[in-house]
């Protein structure tokens, strides 16, 4: 385990809501071609330490680095933790893609408008050159005929896909998703769930936020159960899913498999 | 009805149109150009920014315009000195610089707030997916949060844009010979009231279709998302047949 492979290390991230504490020191640390899935129940704060780790949500304290580069956090004249500089924020988001539980793709844009928009006016790079990668992964994911479509107009499922189209034109050195398949039929879960276990098999890092146990079981290479925002259980999917040491953890997962 | 005093007054009415038109647009354009920064300093959560805008909207959306006309063109001229000192009276004694003026300041405070709505409705998780791939402040404004306000403050604009034309007829108080005031001093003479109203009337009208023209070309090509799917829509059984069926 060198240090030129860990891609993100996440520490000690504390969070509250008010008098709230939903994060009470949780890290992780993720090395290339790591799968980690996050499960636990509502409430358990997965999504919110998801959230910290592109500082969508500001964590109170605690660290997070990519690729050995921390984001450099400070206190405002009110006390509150804020990023030192927003410009290293933007800078390091672009290079850790979030998909969303309500996929959030720009509805007024069409479906190779919504992939080709953060890669021309982020990343600048050349539109014909995004065009032709945004339509590769459009293919990809399988909605390649729906190029011209706009979000309204494609089920939840193809919504989703176009959305995971989006966070890979950005070419991610890790890729974020917030529970991609709680919004969705039933019967259009697996679409989703067979474009990302192919994203696994591609060897892209992923932190999963998913209720899917039998996805994060067969997928991850890592299962954190969280609980009450503390880190209840972590390790191998065998192990977690076989063998759990904390009792919690076994009744959850009694009651979801 | 006396047809005849209607076509006698077409030319001068001609001209009056022109002159409705022209202050029209000429407010409109800078009232919009000046309603944008206006409606983002009045989000800003920085009393300083936010409360002198606030006091101006106030101002001019709770006093009538007409008031406001008033106060500019007649008010000003009781400070003709001071204004005569700053150079700027040349501009106040004119009734077509207080007319534009007035309704300038009177439309970027309606649509500022049109606007503020606008971009306060666009949905935040389409913000967040704008943040998450590392676009901030203007960038993620010009790209993501105007192109949806604009889209959803549009038709409530439009109707301030047809108020702001019907409202333009108050210039004729302070002697300009817009429409109306093209209508009032032939009625003065003629006392072809009738007539004459129902003539100014006609050419509000005529405007009016146009601008509702202009508005329905521009709302139908930035809403290509809210309608139906292309499928869907009559007539495309023409269409190429492509993969997967329609659902």
């Amino acid at each position: 385990m060198t240090q030129a492979q860990t891609a993100l290390v996440v520490e000690d991230i504390h969070k509250s809501f008010g008098s709230l504490e939903v994060l009470k020191g949780l890290s992780l640390s993720a090395h290339q071609g790591d799968v980690i899935a996050m499960i636990g129940s509502s409430g358990s704060g997965k999504s919110t330490f998801l959230r910290c780790i592109n500082l969508l949500e500001i964590p109170d304290s605690g660290r997070v680095s990519l690729d050995g580069e921390e984001i450099r956090m400070t206190k405002n004249r009110r006390g509150e933790t804020v990023p030192a500089d927003r410009k290293q924020v933007d800078r390091i988001r672009s290079r850790l893609a979030m998909v969303f539980q309500s996929f959030n793709l720009w509805t007024h844009m069409t479906v190779l408008e919504n992939v080709i928009e953060a890669p021309i006016h982020v990343q600048r790079k050349p539109r014909r050159q995004a065009i032709e990668h945004a339509k590769e992964l459009l293919h990809k994911v399988g909605i390649g005929d729906r190029l011209d479509y706009y979000p309204a107009h494609l089920s939840g499922g193809q919504q989703q896909r176009a959305a995971i189209a989006r966070a890979l034109a950005m070419e991610p050195e890790v890729m974020l998703f917030d529970e991609p398949t709680s919004a969705l039929d039933p019967e259009l879960v697996g679409e989703v769930l067979r474009v990302m276990r192919q994203l696994a098999d591609e060897g892209r890092t992923m932190i999963i936020v998913t209720h899917e146990m039998g996805f994060a079981r067969e997928v991850a290479s890592e299962v954190l159960f969280l609980h009450q925002g503390r880190v209840e259980e972590r390790g191998p999917p065998a192990k977690v899913f076989g063998n759990p040491s904390s009792e919690r953890c076994r009744q959850f997962l009694a009651s979801n498999l | 009805m006396d047809w005849q005093i209607i076509i006698d007054t077409l030319p001068k009415f001609l001209e009056g149109t022109v002159l409705t038109i022209q202050i029209t647009v000429i407010s409109v354009a800078i009232g919009l150009v000046l309603a944008l920064p206006l409606a983002l300093l009045r989000l800003s959560s920085n009393p300083l920014l936010w409360a002198p805008v606030y006091g101006f909207v106030f101002f001019f959306r709770g006093t009538p315009l007409l008031v406001q006309l008033f106060l500019i063109y007649y008010g000003s001229g009781q400070f003709r000195d001071s204004f005569e000192a700053a150079g700027l009276w040349f501009l106040f004694r004119d009734p077509w610089f207080c007319g534009v003026l007035a309704l300038t300041l009177n439309t970027a405070a309606y649509t500022s707030e049109i606007l503020r709505g606008g971009i306060l409705a666009v949905p935040h998780g389409e913000i967040e997916a704008g943040r998450a791939t590392g676009m901030s402040g203007l960038l993620l404004y010009r790209r993501i949060i105007l192109p949806k306000a604009v889209r959803l403050a549009f038709p409530a604009y439009t109707n301030e844009v047809i108020f702001l034309l019907q409202a333009t007829s108050l210039v004729s108080l302070i002697t300009l010979m817009d429409i109306t005031g093209v209508a009032a001093r032939t009625a003065a003479r003629s006392f072809d009231y009738y007539e004459l109203y129902l003539t100014a009337a006609a050419f509000y009208l005529v405007i009016v279709l146009g601008l509702q023209y202009i508005f329905k070309r521009f709302e139908w090509r930035v809403s290509g998302h809210l309608r139906a799917r292309p499928e869907d829509r009559p007539g495309a059984a023409a269409a190429p047949a492509q993969g997967p069926a329609p659902r």
